[in-house]
């Protein structure tokens, strides 16, 4: 699956591929007005958020990261910054980008990889106890507050953390033959 | 990226950060961190897989039907952006984040008197947590304090020590209501410290107790 949505982000900033894109909207716009709702939106506020969670996505489809980011976790990191926007009116400060340079392209096996587990750490959370996923769950769609720490035991963070660990390096190499 | 920061943000911050919901003060802590640090930056995003994983297996509410004609209405009509960004200019002492909250770099820091020879500028954020810049001259010592609830102090430039430890560039240290420390900058630089607290701090001595309402610590 990821692989699919990968190559639809690919076709949307290389030749703004419509057609690609009503795929990923269709499986995600949906998701993502869930997402707003539990957190606490209305229905019309929501479906107004999914409209400038979309739109994003196309407009900054050149800053999407296979190596760094399931396509998922790329649209949960837009819709929560829209959301901080919308219902706590603050703006979220952002770490200072490290960017690909026009030539650089990711990693063939580091993306791939990464996909990889992002995939056990979905199938991790899906066999988690019912009560240990609500609880995940609860704290990304803000139910919890910072204090009420979900329990993460037992998720493969840490080999997913090391990819992405490979993929900055990577990155901060290339910038620095700059 | 800053190499040898041995103090780093705690699983808690970094669960806080990802989810959205620390307040935007401390928030401001956490993205200069990471802005200077690629192990708490993988970490950050690691947890950022968790909301991607929670939201691929979320339930789904049906958008109208006239959704994905608005999405490419809006697409079409926007100005055209550069599609890859251009980097930012980078500041030897203020990361990208502090760079948006100053307005620019560390020149642009409108800094205040807070006794003692120490400087800061309280950075305009929601209320529920207070950041500040800090400008600590070259070995003073901040007044012996113990803190209502949680304090992040974050080194920008220079390093202190307490009892806690010595931080220089990009460590931060977490203090909760529990700790009573005395940090003192280094001897060699001036220190600037980025400082999160979400309750006032309580110094012992009565001179500094005095001043604290004037100085919003
Ligand atoms: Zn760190
Ligand atoms: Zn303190």
């Amino acid at each position: 699956m990821n692989e699919t949505w990968i190559g639809c982000m690919i076709r949307i900033r290389d030749e703004q591929d419509e057609q690609a894109f009503a795929e990923v909207f269709q499986y995600f716009a949906p998701r993502v007005k869930a997402f707003l709702m539990r957190s606490g939106t209305d229905a019309a506020l929501a479906e107004e958020c999914v409209q400038e969670v979309m739109t994003t996505v196309w407009q900054k489809s050149a800053m999407f990261d296979p190596a760094r980011a399931s396509v998922a976790t790329w649209i949960f990191t837009i819709a929560r910054n829209r959301k901080i926007d919308i219902l706590r009116r603050q703006k979220r400060p952002e770490p200072e980008d490290i960017y690909w340079g026009p030539e650089e392209e990711p990693d063939q096996a580091e993306s791939i990889g990464l996909q990889q587990e992002s995939e056990k750490l979905g199938a991790a959370i899906a066999e988690l106890p019912d009560k240990q996923r609500e609880l995940i769950e609860k704290a990304y769609f803000g139910d919890l507050t910072h204090r009420e720490i979900a329990d993460m035991t037992g998720l493969p963070l840490g080999t997913i953390k090391s990819r992405i660990r490979l993929a900055l390096d990577r990155l901060r190499h290339a910038m620095d033959r700059k | 990226m800053t190499p040898n920061i041995k103090h780093h943000l705690t699983e808690e911050l970094l669960l806080g950060y990802s989810t959205g919901s620390l307040p935007e003060a401390v928030n401001i802590a956490v993205a200069t961190h990471i802005s200077m640090c690629d192990e708490c930056r993988a970490a950050a995003e690691a947890y950022d897989s968790v909301g991607g994983a929670v939201l691929d297996q979320a339930e789904t509410v049906s958008v109208s039907e006239s959704c994905f004609a608005s999405v490419m209405e809006s697409i079409r009509t926007a100005p055209a952006t550069d599609r890859r960004l251009a980097r930012r200019p980078a500041d030897p002492v203020l990361p990208a984040p502090l760079r948006d909250y100053v307005g620019g770099s560390l020149d642009k820091v409108n800094w205040r008197p807070a006794g003692m020879g120490v400087r800061q500028a309280i950075l305009p954020t929601s209320g529920e947590a207070t950041a500040r810049l800090l400008y600590i001259p070259a070995g003073t010592a901040v007044p012996d304090h113990s803190h209502g609830g949680m304090e992040l102090t974050l080194v920008l430039q220079g390093a202190f020590r307490d009892e806690d430890g010595h931080f220089g560039r990009g460590d931060i240290e977490v203090a909760d209501s529990e700790v009573e420390h005395t940090p003192i900058a280094d001897i060699g630089e001036d220190c600037i410290c980025l400082a999160v607290t979400d309750a006032p701090l309580r110094f012992k001595g009565l001179l500094p107790r005095l001043a604290q309402p004037f100085l919003r610590i």
